[in-house]
Order: C-alpha cells, then sequence, then structure tokens
C-alpha cells in the first residue's frame, strides 16, 4: 500500500519551529520531523509525550541493586549454598554485619544495570542497531537542512501552498512505499 | 520589597522566648554537685529492683573497697557529663544554625564565581540567610569563650587535670591549646563575616551604578574567600567538633562537616524562597528556579553520604582500635540517630527528589526539605554528644529549647535583612537571563 506525504524543507530551526506550530494548528498530521542536531523544544511544539526511560532505568538500578545484594549473600553469607568463611576477621554470620564490604558492589552494580539496560532500552525502542538500513529521506537533513514530513488528507494542492508559505525553502509530494 | 509579617515576627519571638525559658531550665535541672548525682543514681538502682544486692553479698571486702572507688569514679563520670549536658544542647544548635547560614553564603560565593545564569534572582535570598552569620557567630564565640574559661567541660583537652595525665593531649598540645584555639576561631570568624558584609555592600552598590565595577569586585572577592573558606572550614571543623574528641583523628572529617552543612544552608535558600514565593514576593522566580535547588538539594545530599560512608567504611574495615571507638560509642549508644540520620539524610531525599516533577512540587521540596534539616541536625548532635555527654544524651528539654530559641533568632534576623532592600538586585549583569531562567 502507498501513500503519498509532503516533505516541507527548511534551512532555520526559527522558522522550523514556527511552521510546525502552525501545521499544527492547521490540523494537519506531522508524521515525521528530520534534524541534523537537537532542536530544543521541537518535542513539545510538536506535542509529543514525554519519554519514560528514565523510569526504566530506575527499575533497572532496583534491579542492579538487588541483583548485586542477591549475589553477594549467596557468595559470601549463605550457610547453605555459599562459603560463609572467616577473612580476616570480617563477620559473615548475616548479611548485614558486614553489609559495609559489600556496598561499593551494591552501587557499581546499580550504576552498570541503570545505565546499560536503559541504553539497550533506547536502542530497542529508537529501533537502532549496527547494519541498521538509515532511514534519512533527504541527505541534507544530517547537514543542514530540516525536513518535515506531513501526511495528506485529501488535497495535496492546498497542504503543498499552505507549507510553502510556513517559510519553506522546497516542497515535494512523495509516494511511500 | 518585602515586609516582615507581624505572625512571622510573632513566631520568632514566641520561639525564643520558649526556647529561652527551655535552655534555662536545662540549666537549672543539671545537678549541682557530686551528691546529686549519687542521690539520682541511688534512685535509679532502686528502681531496678533488688536483684543486684544478693548477688553482690557474696563479694569479698577487698572487692567492696575496689566497686567504692569504681562506683565514685562513675559517679564523677555521670556529674560531668549530665553537667555537659545543657551546655552541649546549646553548643549543638549554636554551631548548626551559624553553619547554616555559611553554608547559604558559601552557595551564594560559588554562583558569584561560577557566573551562574540562573541563580541571581535569588542573590537577595541568599544573603538573608546567611545575614544570621553575624549574630551567630557572636553567640558561638562567647560559647568558646565559656568553654575556654572552664564553665564547661566539652573540650577535655581545656581541662589541666586531664591533659597533665594524658600523653596524647600533651603531645597535641603546641595545636590544641587555648589561646592559639581562639586566635584560629577569631581569624576565621572575621574573614567569613567580612565576605559577607563586602559582598552584600557591593551588591547593594552595584544596584546603584552605571557599570558593572562593583560585580567584578565581588566576582574577585568571592574568589578569594572561596580559597580561604575551604581552609578555614577544614580547621574550623578539627577545631569545633573534632576536639571534642581529642583522641580521635579522621582526614576527610572537613568535608565531611562542609557538605553537611552546605547542604542544610542550600535547604534553607529553598525552603525560605518557597515561603517568599508562596507570598507573593518573588516574581521573578518560576519552577525552574525550584527545581535548580532541588537539584542541588538532591545531589548534595548523596555527596553527604558518599562522605559519611567513606569516613565509616574505611575505618569499619581496617578496624584498628584506636580509630575504631569513634564508631564504636556511636553504635553502641547511638545507634538509632547514628543509622537514622542515614535515612533522613539520604534514603528519603533520594526517593522523594529523584523525580524531576517532584522537585518543582513547593510541598514535597518542604517535606524534604525539613527532612534533610532533622538529618543534619542529628548529624552534628551525633558528632558533638558521644564525647561530652555520652550515656547521658538524650533529645529533651534542653535540646529542644536550644533549637527552637536559636531557630527564632534565625528566623528574626533573616527575614528582617530581607525587609531592608528589594528582594530582586536591579543590574546584576546576568539578571536578565536569571528572570527568564527556564529548565
Amino acid at each position: 500500500m502507498s501513500s503519498t506525504v509532503v516533505h516541507a524543507l527548511y534551512n532555520d530551526d526559527d522558522i522550523l519551529m514556527d511552521a510546525v506550530k502552525k501545521t499544527r494548528a492547521a490540523h494537519h498530521h506531522i508524521e515525521e520531523v528530520f534534524t541534523p542536531f537537537p532542536v530544543h523544544g521541537l518535542d513539545k511544539a510538536m506535542g509529543l509525550a514525554p519519554t519514560r526511560l528514565a523510569i526504566c532505568a530506575f527499575i533497572y538500578g532496583a534491579y542492579g541493586l538487588g541483583f548485586a545484594t542477591w549475589l553477594m549473600w549467596n557468595i559470601m553469607i549463605n550457610p547453605s549454598g555459599g562459603w560463609p568463611q572467616d577473612i580476616g576477621g570480617k563477620p559473615s554470620f548475616s548479611y548485614l554485619q558486614n553489609m559495609p564490604a559489600f556496598v561499593p558492589v551494591m552501587f557499581e552494580m546499580t550504576v552498570f544495570h541503570a545505565a546499560h539496560l536503559m541504553v539497550i532500552t533506547f536502542y530497542m525502542r529508537s529501533k537502532l542497531w549496527p547494519f541498521k538500513k538509515a532511514e534519512n529521506p533527504d541527505v541534507r537533513t544530517t547537514d543542514d537542512h530540516f525536513l518535515m514530513e506531513v501526511a495528506v488528507k485529501n488535497n495535496v494542492e492546498e497542504l503543498t501552498s499552505f507549507l510553502q508559505n510556513t517559510g519553506a525553502v522546497e516542497v515535494k509530494v512523495v509516494e511511500k512505499h | 520589597m518585602y515586609t516582615f509579617s507581624s505572625k512571622l515576627k510573632t513566631l520568632s519571638f514566641v520561639l525564643m522566648i520558649i526556647g529561652v525559658l527551655g535552655i534555662g531550665y536545662g540549666f537549672f535541672s543539671a545537678p549541682k554537685n557530686i551528691q546529686d548525682v549519687e542521690t539520682m543514681l541511688k534512685a535509679e538502682e532502686s528502681h531496678h529492683g533488688s536483684t543486684h544486692t544478693e548477688a553482690t553479698a557474696h563479694h569479698t571486702e577487698k572487692k567492696e573497697a575496689h566497686a567504692e572507688a569504681e562506683h565514685k569514679e562513675h559517679t564523677e563520670h555521670v556529674f560531668h557529663q549530665l553537667q555537659n549536658k545543657p551546655w552541649a544542647a546549646l553548643y549543638v544548635a549554636c554551631i548548626f544554625f551559624m553553619l547554616v547560614s555559611l553554608g547559604a553564603l558559601v552557595f551564594y560565593a560559588i554562583q558569584q564565581v561560577a557566573q551562574a545564569g540562573w541563580s541571581p534572582v535569588l542573590f537577595r535570598v541568599m544573603q538573608g540567610v546567611s545575614s544570621y552569620l553575624l549574630p551567630g557567630s557572636i553567640i558561638f564565640f562567647v560559647l568558646l569563650l565559656l568553654s575556654g574559661f572552664h564553665f564547661n567541660h566539652l573540650f577535655i583537652w581545656m581541662d589541666k587535670e586531664v591533659v597533665a595525665h594524658d600523653e596524647l593531649i600533651q603531645g597535641k598540645s603546641g595545636y590544641l591549646n587555648f589561646p592559639f584555639w581562639i586566635i584560629r576561631a577569631i581569624v576565621f570568624l572575621v574573614i567569613w563575616n567580612t565576605y559577607r558584609i563586602l559582598s552584600r555592600k557591593n551588591c547593594l552598590a552595584q544596584d546603584e551604578s552605571n557599570d558593572n565595577t562593583f560585580y567584578k569586585k565581588n566576582f574577585k572577592l568571592s574568589a578569594l574567600f572561596l580559597v580561604l573558606f575551604i581552609v578555614s572550614e577544614s580547621i574550623m571543623s578539627w577545631d569545633w567538633i573534632l576536639s571534642v574528641d581529642p583522641h580521635w583523628f579522621s582526614t576527610l572529617f572537613g568535608w565531611y562537616v562542609f557538605a553537611s552543612f552546605f547542604v542544610s544552608g542550600i535547604t534553607t535558600i529553598s525552603m525560605v524562597t518557597l515561603y517568599l514565593k508562596s507570598k507573593g514576593y518573588l516574581e521573578n522566580v518560576n519552577s525552574s528556579h525550584i527545581h535548580d535547588l532541588s537539584k542541588f538539594m538532591f545531589g548534595i545530599s548523596v555527596f553527604w553520604t558518599y562522605l559519611w560512608f567513606s569516613q565509616f567504611m574505611l575505618i569499619w574495615y581496617s578496624n584498628i582500635p584506636e580509630e575504631v571507638t569513634y564508631f564504636k560509642t556511636r553504635i553502641e549508644q547511638f545507634n538509632l540517630p547514628f543509622f537514622g540520620m542515614v535515612f533522613l539524610n539520604f534514603v528519603f531525599p533520594f526517593l522523594t527528589l529523584i523525580n524531576t516533577d517532584f522537585k518543582r512540587i513547593a510541598p514535597i521540596v518542604v517535606t524534604a526539605g525539613i527532612v534533610i534539616l532533622v538529618g543534619h541536625y542529628v548529624d552534628f548532635y551525633v558528632m558533638i554528644m558521644p564525647s561530652t555527654v555520652g550515656t547521658q544524651a538524650s533529645i529533651g528539654v534542653s535540646e529542644i529549647s536550644s533549637v527552637l530559641f536559636f531557630l527564632g533568632l534565625f528566623i528574626f534576623v533573616v527575614f528582617s535583612t530581607l525587609s531592608k532592600v528589594p528582594l530582586t538586585p536591579k543590574r546584576n549583569p546576568f539578571m536578565e537571563e536569571s528572570k527568564h531562567f527556564h529548565y
């Protein structure tokens, strides 16, 4: 199934921001915006939902802390299954008694899990991997141009002239497959 | 322009009056002589029941004589502890509030030197909070003098009797002697107060000037202050806090004390800002400013915990007898405050202030702020009490009323300073940026 979209190219992020606001006000659906660098406030202007990555990271951190505790308890303390030996007089009778010695490990494991699992989550959610085919509609968008992709509802002519008026340097009608 | 509300003024006076009465009661009810303690201990013993008596009946006479000497020593020990109690309560509250205002002053100096673009709208609040430094340090200095003239036994190295029998303290007497100690105190208090007064003066002069001369002056002054501060702060923490334990030493102690009062100072700035904002006085302060302050509260709380743990864990791990006694007494006699403050100063602020949205919600920030301030009072309590009052320590009338007195004085001084000049500086080079600060 193929659909028609309009690509409007801009060469300034301020003009792009204005265009996004106007387009949203005119109730055209913005499919995607491609920019060479993060444009501050663009997500708010587009009305994108805030990210939940930080919440994920917190949960991963809690998991890492739990994992470290479980690991150290089973190795250093657990009387059935671990090796609770006297190493230099450290009290290995209970986890709490020897806890200060485990804190560096618990801290690092928390940070490790929070960081790495969050990054992997980010890759998965944004569909990034080493041999991924680039989805760039126009090579200039990685250099100095901004591209807004708008879905066509019914009237292509009207939409293109509307986008021309938002300060676009180029407006293209594209068939998407 | 802020007007000191009469309600708040009344509150501060009520706090001070209750505080003074409570402090007076604390001194009045402290035992005057050994006999008082003797009768008190007897009354306590009879409370505990007569189980001891049968067991002690079997002792030989020789042992009994020995026990008597021991008992006498014990009574004398308890007597000194009880006599110290109201003094130590006063000392902890006094140094805590003084250092809170010093923490705010340091934060202010850092903001100046870092040329922070967000904070100039809060400079007058910071100056207000740090204005308690002068009255606070005067009272504190008087307390130091009273200790030096043997009105109390907070610092055992000042007692000639003790030093005569203590080779460890004798070895340190080149540093720990009253004249040198009090001169250091004068130097530090003068440095801090001079910076505060000059910086405030420059800031007000900058309002009326046509160029940025006074701003630049303040920049240089703040940089100089920060250098002097970090040196004086380190020595101050040895002199006023570490030296109540003249047998113990720790290298990162100065940093630890700094983190404790720095986070309290930032928290106080945040809470005063929120109060003034809620009364409609700070029209340029938005939720992003609150957010930034909350981030600092969060971050420095974690920093405090890092130092607390590092100091504790290094000593716990190696367990060298001459170092470990410090934590042994704290864990055995002050278990709840010692570990409870880790909850108050770390776990609670960590879990409440980690959320971005929560950092902007006033009731949550105020709750976290109160918990942090209580936690750091407990921190100072645990630093001072075990070696001055020991097993007789408790949070009672003396402790609470000392806090109330200094809280009342703090509120009075801070808010009367705030009401003296407009709350927004007029022409700071970063003012426009600060007004439109958005995060």
